[in-house]
């Protein structure tokens, strides 16, 4: 459920990478590079530790993982949990799994939309939130769940959500 | 003045009311008896950060963070932490467990949930004192691997992750696999939108995992271990690093472990959200590093898996089973259970359910006995309608069975699955079409896109059930359906696009009649889809405290406070936060 990868492309494409992110990416790089399987593994640890991956951290992997561009392109693009672009402070993950389904997540999902005005896959333009969708966080029994960065909240109701997100500057 | 030591008290509103003060009290008054009070400063601050736990406070310099106190406590903290320099254990901050597991009602049996909650999931020892890895050292030090895989075969277990494979089998298969190279696979992708079983037991009792992993290694004839974990379970994959680490310390991974001639290592790969990685061949692809997409089989990862060496992949909770067998004999895990399925198997109960969460109940227990008697019934009393099991692939089991027992062969007999475990109850109020609407929004999501008939028929399936449940479906809906399903089951390579029509065609041979009223009377008889309903406030019940004005996201409720309040049904977008806002259940849909 992320944004199509040419709106995400379109909109990085002139974030350079910081030398910080360069470093982390370095220390990665460095210590699975030889491993089978790097190019998964790397692209896991880097959206693990730096958050996102963009186009020119894509080129940078790629080239030290001596894989064509267009190869590990495949695979971020495969796969919903990488982001190209950086998100807000603050990530809320509604989750619509089954059990949250039935108890009431969709109705969480027009209220937080309400609550931030912005659209699912959006961030707030102020950079504080940015909203979306995920399939059951294991935390089932107190749907409806709503995760906002590592905190997993249970039973909310939707008149609680705009005091929830006090918390999060 | 410098101070020795400083005692942060939180004086925010929440500690306040559950006895900061008097806390902050008993530590001044410590304090001077012990004669500290030019060595210790106490300090009152804002928040701590667990306010639902206070009185809390934090000493300096070493930053112990201590909560839930009474007055005694911080007397006795004072004198222990302070005079004699010994943290109070038991009074200090705990990350909560992040699954509260509650304790077992009367018919369930714990073989794989025993020590989930129970022991500390980071400390290695907390397991061996649980006889942890006996099962691994007698395998190394009395048993053959043929031994190892005949105790799996008088057991009777079969794998836990969906179709219900005997282990033992796929285990000689491995075995007698020819390669230099073999692999085992933990699959913990558990990407069942509606389960969570695998991830309490990677995060309450990883080292159950790690050695069913090793004894399997062991067996095949493997030396390298692969855990596959999907990303959205953060925890449970900080928990696996750190207790295969632990591990590798204790000499239980590595080289010689035990002093035998076997050596075995384990690594942590994460998935990227993709349900389809839980297949096993895309699951394969995806360590590879590729995109996860299935291929054909045979070959069968037994004897062509990852690289194109033999690998055993088993589930979670399979693996976390063989230490317990090998400990405790095949016969005795054989002594629960059905016929044909043995032992134990863990279920997520959830949805319109009293009691949900994590249930470990023996095979062959009735649904009736799972949904009243270990779960409490239907929440609020309501009448049951469905349970739905084995996840986007299973379906939908109506109030006819609720006797059945749940095995394999049952569920299958009558339309489901046994899947890894998801068990939604639906009540009265479940909207049947929706379901499936649901589960083919998921498939449609989730389909790699590699077979046609899945790709682009889970999109027309979805297409018809969305117009249907918007109340503009049409005669011959429901025979396109079942056609599309047809061809999509028998069209796709993986179980997934095999799979994906179930939960249509399930909750079309039991619930037919709601499917036809969304057609041809334009009702939604359980009045969920939004198409087909509208939401009315009753004015006689309506006390009008604006809640529902103020909750609602489009503004489509008119009123003023003490009066009766109107919702527009033009703008309404019937989300139903208002009927769930509602104190005095005024919110009615018709
Ligand atoms: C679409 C699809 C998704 C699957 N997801 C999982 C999963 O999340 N966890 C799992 O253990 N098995 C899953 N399986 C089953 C695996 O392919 C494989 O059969 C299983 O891991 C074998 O382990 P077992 O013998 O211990 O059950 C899935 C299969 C399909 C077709
Ligand atoms: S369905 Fe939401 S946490 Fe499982």
């Amino acid at each position: 459920m992320s944004l199509s990868p040419e709106v995400e492309t379109q909109a990085t494409d002139t974030l350079a990478m910081s030398p910080e992110e360069k470093a982390t990416i370095d220390t990665i790089l460095a210590e699975n590079a030889g491993k089978p399987g790097a190019t998964m593994l790397v692209l896991t640890l880097v959206q693990e530790n730096v958050g996102y991956i963009s186009p020119p951290m894509q080129a940078y992997i790629a080239e030290a993982l001596d894989v064509p561009l267009s190869h590990l392109y495949g695979v971020l693009t495969f796969y919903s949990f990488f982001r190209m672009a950086p998100i807000g402070r603050h990530k809320i993950s509604i989750c619509l799994g089954t059990a949250c389904y039935v108890r009431g997540g969709p109705m969480l999902i027009e209220k937080f939309q309400q609550v931030l005005g912005i659209g699912m896959d959006q961030t707030t333009e102020d950079g504080r939130f940015t909203l979306e969708v995920c399939r059951c966080v294991g935390a089932c029994s107190q749907a409806p769940v709503v995760m906002i960065d590592d905190d997993i909240l249970g039973r909310v109701n939707p008149s609680d959500v705009a005091k929830l997100l006090r918390k999060y500057k | 003045m410098v101070y020795r030591a400083h005692i942060l008290i939180s004086g925010d509103a929440a500690c306040i009311a559950k006895g900061a003060r008097d806390v902050e009290a008993a530590l001044w008054e410590a304090v001077q008896e012990l004669n500290l009070k030019d060595e210790v400063q106490i300090l009152e601050v804002s928040s701590l950060g667990h306010s639902d736990q206070g009185p809390e406070i934090v000493i300096y310099p070493d930053g112990t963070d201590y909560v839930n106190l009474t007055p005694e406590d911080a007397k006795f903290i004072i004198e222990e932490h302070l005079l004699k320099g010994r943290p109070v254990e038991r009074l200090t901050y705990r990350e909560p467990p992040s699954l509260p597991l509650p304790p077992p009602s009367e018919k369930e049996v714990r073989v794989v949930l025993e020590n989930v909650g129970k022991i500390d999931p980071e400390n290695i020892e907390d397991y061996i004192a649980m006889d942890g890895y006996m099962a691994l050292g007698k395998v190394l030090g009395e048993m053959t691997p043929e031994e190892v895989i005949e105790e799996l075969k008088i057991s009777g277990l079969r794998g836990r992750g969906g179709a219900g494979f005997p282990t033992w089998l796929k285990w000689t298969l491995a075995r007698n696999a020819p390669g230099d190279m073999k692999y085992v696979i933990c699959n913990g992708d558990e990407g069942d939108p509606g389960a969570f079983m695998n991830r309490s037991v990677l995060e309450g009792d990883p080292h159950s995992v790690i050695e069913g992993m090793a004894i399997a290694a062991y067996a095949i004839g493997a030396s390298q271990g692969y855990f596959y974990v999907r990303a959205e379970y953060p925890i449970a994959i900080q928990t696996l690093r750190a207790a295969i680490k632990q591990a590798r310390d204790y000499g239980l991974l590595g080289e010689h472990i035990f002093g035998a001639d076997f050596s075995f290592d384990l690594e942590v790969r994460m998935g990227a959200g993709a349900f389809v990685c839980g297949e096993e061949t895309a699951l394969m692809q995806s360590i590879e590093g590729a995109r996860g997409m299935p291929r054909t089989r045979p070959p069968y990862p037994a004897t062509a898996g990852l690289w194109g060496n033999p690998t055993n992949i088993n589930n979670v909770e399979t693996y976390a089973n063989v230490p317990k067998i090998i400990h405790k004999g095949g016969s005795w895990f054989a002594s629960m259970g059905t016929d044909k399925s043995k032992g134990t198997k863990t279920f997520a109960i959830a949805g319109k359910v009293e009691r949900t969460g994590l249930i470990e109940v023996p095979l062959g227990m009735t649904i009736r006995e799972i949904v009243y008697d270990v779960g409490g019934g239907v929440l609020g009393g309501k009448k049951f309608k469905a349970v739905q099991t084995g996840g986007p692939m299973g379906g939908c089991i109506p109030e006819q069975y609720l006797d059945l027992p749940v095995d394999y062969e049952h569920l299958k007999e009558v339309g489901s699955m046994m899947g890894s475990g998801g068990f939604v109850v639906m009540d009265e109020d479940t909207c049947m079409v929706d379901i499936a609407r649901f589960f083919m929004e998921f498939t449609q999501d989730e389909s790699c896109g590699k077979c046609v008939p899945c790709r682009v028929g889970t999109r027309r399936m979805l297409e018809i059930l969305n117009r249907i449940c918007a109340g503009e479906g049409r005669p011959g809906d429901i025979e396109t359906l079942e056609e599309l399903a047809v061809y999509i089951r028998d069209g796709s390579l993986c179980g997934l696009g095999q799979g994906a029509p179930n939960p249509v065609l399930s909750t079309l041979q039991y619930f037919r009649d709601e499917y036809e009223a969304h057609i041809y009377d334009k009702t939604c008889p359980a009045k969920v889809c939004k198409g087909l309903i509208e939401y009315k406030i009753n004015p006689e019940a309506c006390i009008g405290c604006t809640r529902c004005a103020r909750n609602c996201p489009v503004n489509a409720i008119e009123g003023k406070p003490k009066q009766t309040h109107v919702i527009d049904a033009d703008i309404c977008i019937r989300c139903g936060v208002c009927k769930q806002v509602c104190p005095v259940d005024a919110v009615y849909v018709e």
